[in-house]
């Protein structure tokens, strides 16, 4: 459990996927204008993430890794290559499923979130948390928890950056660093606040 | 389709000049698109992991932007992003493959970056805005004009990190460190993931104060681009 908890803490705050591992970088600057939106955003990334990442462990578990068709009598066969395709593709169908299930049992959150959810399915977060997942060997219960913990840090990136942009519409800054150029400058500044919860252990 | 290669074959070199061009400094695919940033970021501590990151991006956007131009008019517009990313994802499945059997120690280093090939949004980005509506030959050079523009950029941005950060360039000793018996005291934040921000961060500020047309790009310009993506 503590491990669990442990892994949370690391993945919303010390591996930040915005931040740290800069994921998800063109819809991070792209929508980060207005706090309502970056928090509608940050919640599909969030449900998104923690629907994905556990999904293709299990792909990847019981299909795709080495011996891992054992149950079906076939030891040998590694299909490991095919972890790309398989990824993007789960992702693809989830987020999918995921706009259809929602407009017809919540429509009003599908109103709320639905505009997000096709750009959900080439956001980098997402696949690099799912390749994350499987490239540090995580448990089903640790994939669980990471797709969630990272969800939940790039929604929290997002939004503090949302508030900062914000504010920023009031100052004077450089005609050629307007716009783009000090948003990256901005970024850089909370990757360094970010920075600071390294070394922290649980 | 052969009758189509014929013709792009006498396509003049006048044309495709800009094609290739163009997105090098004038409409860069990073630091005036903004395309493209995430692995940008992640992989230029080092000029090495940098220069491997573009080879690959290079010719994934450039083979991907010719294959979709090839079968632009037999995929159906309601499943063409699908299309795509099938196209897409089994060029950079043969680029890993690759890079695992020939330098797999810097495979080993990029992890999981060679995989968001997949999503990195100048692929798409590219097959959706160019070779959708182009004949293979120019899709093929608008793909590596922008793939250059981009590795541009990641060199740029590996450059100066590499040798203020570890006094290298390519793992050789440029600036004699102190604690080899030189001169130069690294700077470590360099190598940290925030100095990555902020040199893009001043390369854009530098280009748009020579290009004045560049300032201003009103900054939704990508959502439309997105939308249509996913």
């Amino acid at each position: 459990m503590e491990a669990l908890i442990s892994l949370f803490v690391k993945s919303v705050f010390i591996e930040n996927l915005a931040l740290a591992f800069f994921l998800g970088m063109c819809t991070f600057l792209a929508v980060s204008k207005k706090i309502a939106t970056a928090i509608g955003l940050g919640i599909a990334v969030m449900v998104v993430q923690a629907l994905t990442v556990p999904a293709n462990h299990l792909i990847h578990a019981y299909l795709l890794k080495e011996g891992a068709l054992a149950w079906a009598g076939l030891p040998n066969v590694d299909l490991s290559f095919l972890t790309f395709l398989a990824a993007i593709g789960v992702i693809a169908a989830i987020v999918q499923i995921l706009e259809m299930v929602l407009d017809r049992f919540f429509p009003a959150l599908y109103y709320a979130l639905g505009i997000f959810l096709p750009l959900i399915t080439v956001n980098c977060a997402i696949l690099g948390g799912s390749l994350f997942m499987i490239e540090r060997d995580y448990s089903l219960a640790e994939s669980v928890v990471y797709g969630i913990g990272s969800g939940f840090g790039w929604a929290l990136a997002i939004t503090a950056m949302a508030a900062v942009r914000e504010k920023l519409k009031y100052s004077d800054v450089p005609a050629g660093l307007q716009g783009l150029g000090i948003t990256f400058i901005t970024a850089g500044l909370m990757s360094l606040g970010f920075m600071a919860f390294s070394g922290i252990q649980l | 389709m052969s009758d189509e290669a014929l013709e792009t074959e006498e396509f003049e070199f006048a044309k495709i000049k800009p094609v290739l061009v163009d997105p090098l400094i004038d409409n860069n695919p990073i630091i005036l698109q903004v395309l493209g940033i995430c692995s940008a970021l992640a992989v230029t501590s080092q000029m090495i992991t940098a220069l491997i990151m573009s080879i690959a991006l290079t010719s994934v956007v450039a083979g991907s932007n010719a294959a979709i131009a090839l079968v632009r008019n037999h995929t159906p517009a309601s499943i063409r992003i699908i299309v795509q990313m099938t196209i897409i994802a089994s060029l950079v499945i043969v680029v890993d493959q690759i890079l695992k059997a020939v330098a797999y120690d810097i495979s080993k280093q990029l992890s999981v970056f060679v995989g968001l090939i997949i999503t990195n949004c100048i692929v798409m980005g590219r097959a959706e805005a160019y070779a959708m509506q182009n004949p293979p030959l120019p899709s093929f050079f608008d793909g590596l004009g922008n793939g250059l523009g981009y590795s541009l950029i990641l060199m740029t941005v590996a450059v100066i990190r590499e040798l203020f950060g570890s006094g290298s360039l390519f793992g050789v000793e440029i600036l004699p460190l102190v604690k080899n018996g030189g001169w130069y005291e690294p700077n470590g934040l360099l190598l940290l993931p925030p100095s990555a921000f902020f040199i893009i961060g001043l390369l854009i500020w530098a280009v748009r104060t020579f290009k004045p047309k560049q300032r201003e790009v009103p900054e939704f310009k990508i959502l439309p681009a997105h939308g249509e993506v996913a």
